[in-house]
């Protein structure tokens, strides 16, 4: 099942730490979000495979947009 | 003095409140202040209040507002003779400094070298330590992580190992003790190598809750140069000011003098010019050791200004164009204090809580200045600094200058969005604030807040 990471606030993408095929492990960190000047990191919800990078280095992304989603092991 | 008859034209590279406090600096001269602007800041009262003002690009400050080429064309655009940098943003970058005066335009602030060798955190600890300013044991040029442990166990603890690549608070861990040492620099170095692309380390013993109190410091380009006295700013939170003051309730004029006096061996050793301040850590016995030099003006400035009667920001404007320094060195007079209103939420462990501001009340009074560039209606994007406004109180004393903020934030009232408000409020009825018993580690030590 694809579990999907989701900005906590609105923001722009700094850094994705992850890629396509990656696991991952539950509470890892895979993307910081940066939010008037500080840096919001985003944890995976699940162990599981990085499916997709939906919101790339640069996108601005609202609270609550999808960031990446991640297959569950 | 310059008068209206050589009326400059200044191009402000800075948004929010700085931008406005340094435009009303120019507009007081009487000279010309041109502002600058994102997408999103078209329409802010820093543009507004501008006798002119120039797009520079997108609503990210890597389009716009830190991007060199962007702001240069503007200047060239709009006449600009002099560029004020503000604070944040390319106050500290010596590649834009050095294109300004490429451009034939008068930079104010210090020379780019000068910039760079204090932009480099490590250089800037050597050259202090040459100087004869006191520093924290340390290493003295960046090492690989196999180093690191051993040159920790030389240097005690506990301390600090820093990327050297990091800031902000990124790319730093504490270590408490040795059996934490390997651990430590191999999260570091997985993050610094992750984050910035360079695995270097420096390590730097850890002071147990230090305060932190900084120098303000001025020169000119005839030699002449003064401190100011110190400002204490130990209430922080994420390596971030919430509340200054001045003086410093630990200092006496024994430490005043003894820190100021180091403050200027540093400014002598790479001939300093303009505004600057040099932050150091100190200890409650009065000891106390470099950390860095600011090379601008700092969010701070006003309970300087205040106590000692001052507009650091003309003075910056004219110390520029080569005239000499009118500032005296003057022991403070009465106190003042700043706190800085952030969009934080205090109920989200102060995340940033971006939205329109529906409508603001800032405070009015006797001894209570705001600097700020809101109005009802502002929205406050995720793009720039979480800072609404910074409100400074100023008193015959510490007492009254903390009665009067807490009148000042009673009458505050920000609608739409969360703030520290009420956060700030706490920190003003804390005992320990109260008595100045104050540390980098208030905020963990009375709410959790690290």
């Amino acid at each position: 099942m694809a579990e999907e990471v989701k900005a906590s606030m609105s923001g722009t993408v700094w850094k994705v730490l992850v890629e396509p095929g990656q696991h991952v492990e539950d509470g890892e960190e895979v993307l910081i979000l940066e939010s008037m000047k500080m840096e919001i990191p985003h944890e995976s919800p699940c162990d599981g495979t990085v499916q997709e990078i939906v919101a790339g280095p640069e996108a601005y992304v609202e609270e609550g947009d999808t960031l990446i989603r991640i297959e569950e092991d | 003095m310059v008068g209206q008859a050589s009326a400059k034209r200044v191009l402000v590279a800075n948004r929010g409140e700085i931008a406005a406090r340094v435009i009303r600096a120019v507009q007081g001269l009487g000279w010309h202040a041109i502002a600058v602007h994102s997408e999103v800041d078209g329409d802010s009262p820093h543009v507004r209040m501008a006798d002119s003002a120039a797009p520079i690009g997108p609503a990210q400050a890597h389009k716009s507002y830190t991007n060199i080429e962007a702001v240069l064309h503007a200047a060239r655009e709009t006449g600009a003779e002099l560029v004020h940098p503000g604070y944040g943003f390319l106050s500290e970058n010596g590649d834009f400094a050095r294109a300004v005066e490429r451009a034939g335009l008068t930079w104010v602030g210090p020379r780019p070298e000068v910039i760079e060798r204090m932009g480099d955190k490590l250089e800037a600890r050597n050259i202090a330590a040459a100087a004869g300013v006191p520093v924290l044991p340390g290493t003295h040029e960046p090492v690989a992580p196999e180093q690191a442990v051993e040159l920790a166990r030389e240097i005690g603890f506990p301390l600090m190992i820093k990327a050297v690549g990091g800031g902000g608070g990124i790319g730093i861990a504490r270590v408490e003790d040795e059996a934490q040492l390997e651990k430590a620099v191999e999260g570091v170095q997985h993050r610094a190598r992750t984050l910035f692309g360079n695995d270097r380390l420096y390590l730097e013993r850890f002071l147990e809750n230090p305060r932190h109190i900084e120098i303000q410091v001025f020169a000119d380009h005839h030699g002449r140069r003064i401190h100011l006295g110190e400002r204490e700013c130990s209430i922080q939170r994420r390596h971030q000011k919430v509340v200054e003051e001045a003086p410093s309730p630990l200092a006496d004029e024994s430490m005043r003098q003894a820190m100021g006096e180091a403050a200027l061996k540093l400014v002598d050793a790479v001939n300093y010019t303009n505004a600057g301040t040099v932050e150091f850590l100190a200890d409650n016995d009065g000891n106390f050791y470099f950390m860095e030099m600011n090379t601008r003006i700092q969010v701070e400035h006003p309970v300087t200004e205040l106590v000692t009667g001052t507009d650091l920001v003309a003075e910056q404007l004219r110390v520029a164009l080569g005239e000499p320094l009118t500032l005296e060195p003057t022991p403070p007079a009465g106190h003042a204090i700043e706190v800085r209103l952030y969009a934080e939420n205090p109920e989200k462990k102060l995340l940033p809580s971006p939205g329109t501001i529906e409508r603001i009340t800032l405070p009015v009074g006797e001894g209570i200045r705001v600097e700020h560039a809101m109005r009802d209606g502002i929205k406050i994007t995720p793009f720039y600094d979480p800072m609404i406004a910074k409100i400074v109180t100023h008193g015959r004393d510490r007492a009254t200058a903390i009665d009067r903020m807490r009148e000042a934030l009673g009458q505050t009232r920000v609608e739409g969005i969360r703030t520290n408000l009420p956060l700030l409020l706490q920190i003003l009825e804390k005992d320990d604030f109260r008595e100045g018993r104050l540390s980098t580690d208030f905020m963990r030590e009375h709410f959790g807040i690290a």
